[in-house]
């Protein structure tokens, strides 16, 4: 999305927060698995990577255990690629282990309308039959337009449609924020 | 990219690299369980094949059948054209059919540039006459770039029917383009000037032209475009031209030999040479479908524009 149009309005996470939160979802994931036994963690391109890889290394330090990390692109999934500008560009899917009776844990930054999460679930099938997956987002902004919600939220930011939620991380970035963005005035 | 795939001659370097790099990402889904994707659901995919073809036209129903477009193929000889239907009429009955892509091969060159100015689908060229094949030479260098990881200043050597062959054509303008050095060898009268202005090295000598190559592509004697007598005898040409496995140990261990297919064994190409551990001329296959994928989809998106009449 073209961000220069827009200015931010608010910060509403900072780099402790979006720490801590990480920390916490961490925590919920093994909660709630008892262990991380059969559990693996696959990030949606591109901000659900680095938050996926931040996981696993919390919940090794957690837990002494290693979780499995995959990456998921959905690009060929979308539901919106004859009706958008420019089509996005098609990254490989690199997910090196049997999702079979695992319980996968999908990763991504902003849940917002629920179609990414829909392509993600069409593509993550496509790769086996997982016994269970899971959905760990950093932000839930709400406006979904299909029946998904996430098991796992680090904030809920509640929004209006005219505002973008940017999810700033050092591995893209340079900086580590969350940050609402608004229309300039024209 | 642009709305139509024509030729490579026009396609710029990041043009280029966005279709090799789609193009991996769509090899990789072969190894999956399932290995169809939806992205194309709903769409129709129309080959219109005016010259025989067995890869290619299958290539292009596979890839299309893996995106989950709708495949329909038409070839000359069942269709109208036999009750002397012109090319724009049978595109506009395949426009009126709801087609969304069109491949067209026809013996004729332009005949793409044609359709692409009379219907509103998206036209890719499968091989218009001598002029380019730009699939194949997306093919070829995908190939390349698979095995050496790179194609800049690898050197190319292209070996055969130059003047009539559309593969060596659409192979030198992308491989110029990537930053490839490309050489050619044949005899004099399949040579077309004008070569040498394209940064093209030309040799008619084989033993002079591989040294130093990184690749060997060989070309078909194509007999059916060939109405007069280029060279004396195949046996002639075979024994000047021919590339063998003793010409592939000149040459080294790691030299890459590859055929567009189909070859005549013994002619331009020995058996043993085509089976050496050194040639994909059968492994081109799967990459072929990868390539044809890529350019589907990078050819699908954005929103349609109004109708072009």
């Amino acid at each position: 999305m073209d961000e220069s149009r827009f200015q931010p309005k608010a910060e509403i996470m900072d780099g402790a927060a979006i720490r801590r939160a990480l920390v916490r979802i961490a925590h919920e994931v093994i909660e709630s698995n008892k262990g991380v036994q059969n559990v693996a963690l696959v990030g949606i391109r591109r901000r659900g990577v680095p938050l996926a890889q931040r996981l696993a290394a919390q919940i090794s330090q957690i837990e002494g255990k290693e979780c499995p990390v995959g990456i998921l692109d959905i690009t060929l999934y979308r539901d919106d690629l004859t009706t958008i500008a420019h089509q996005p560009v098609v990254h490989k899917t690199e997910i090196p282990f049997d999702v079979t009776d695992m319980t996968i844990v999908l990763v991504d930054d902003v849940l917002y309308t629920g179609r990414t999460v829909r392509a993600a679930l069409d593509a993550l099938i496509d790769h086996g039959r997982p016994g269970r997956i899971m959905l760990a987002v950093l932000i839930d902004r709400g406006h979904r337009e299909l029946p998904i919600r996430a098991d796992f939220v680090g904030k809920n930011v509640p929004t209006s449609k005219q505002e973008i939620v940017s999810v700033r991380l050092t591995e893209f970035d340079g900086e580590e924020r969350v940050v609402i963005l608004e229309a300039k005035q024209k | 990219m642009q709305r139509n795939l024509l030729d490579l001659r026009t396609l710029g370097k990041a043009e280029i690299e966005l279709a090799l790099n789609t193009a991996e990402a769509c090899k990789q889904l072969f190894d999956r369980p399932v290995r169809k994707v939806p992205t194309l659901r709903g769409k129709v995919l129309v080959n219109l094949f005016y010259e025989p073809s067995t890869r290619t036209r299958t290539s292009f129903e596979m890839a299309g059948k893996w995106l989950s477009a709708e495949v329909v193929s038409i070839t000359a000889a069942q269709s109208s054209v036999v009750k002397g239907e012109s090319i724009k009429d049978t595109a506009r009955t395949i426009q009126a059919l709801g087609a969304d892509y069109v491949v067209i091969r026809h013996s004729s060159p332009g005949v793409p540039y044609l359709l692409a100015r009379t219907i509103n689908a998206r036209i890719i060229n499968a091989g218009d006459g001598t002029h380019e094949h730009p699939t194949q030479g997306l093919l070829d260098m995908f190939t390349i770039k698979e095995r050496f990881g790179r194609l800049a200043g690898l050197r190319v050597l292209i070996v055969g029917d130059i003047l009539h062959s559309r593969v060596a054509h659409s192979n030198i303008w992308g491989l110029r383009t990537m930053g490839a050095e490309v050489a050619v060898c044949g005899p004099p009268t399949l040579l077309p000037s004008g070569l040498a202005e394209l940064g093209v090295d030309v040799y008619t000598n084989l033993d002079e032209a591989i040294q130093g190559v990184n690749v060997i592509n060989v070309l078909r004697i194509q007999r059916e475009r060939q109405n007069s007598v280029y060279f004396p005898s195949l046996r002639e040409y075979s024994r000047l031209y021919g590339i063998t496995r003793a010409v592939l140990d000149r040459v080294g261990p790691d030299v890459l030999l590859m055929h567009p297919g189909p070859a005549n064994l013994g002619v331009e190409i020995t058996e043993e040479a085509a089976e050496d551990e050194r040639s994909v001329v059968h492994g081109q296959v799967t990459n072929g479908v990868a390539v044809r994928m890529a350019v589907l989809y990078l050819l699908g998106g954005g929103e349609h524009d109004a109708l072009v009449d």
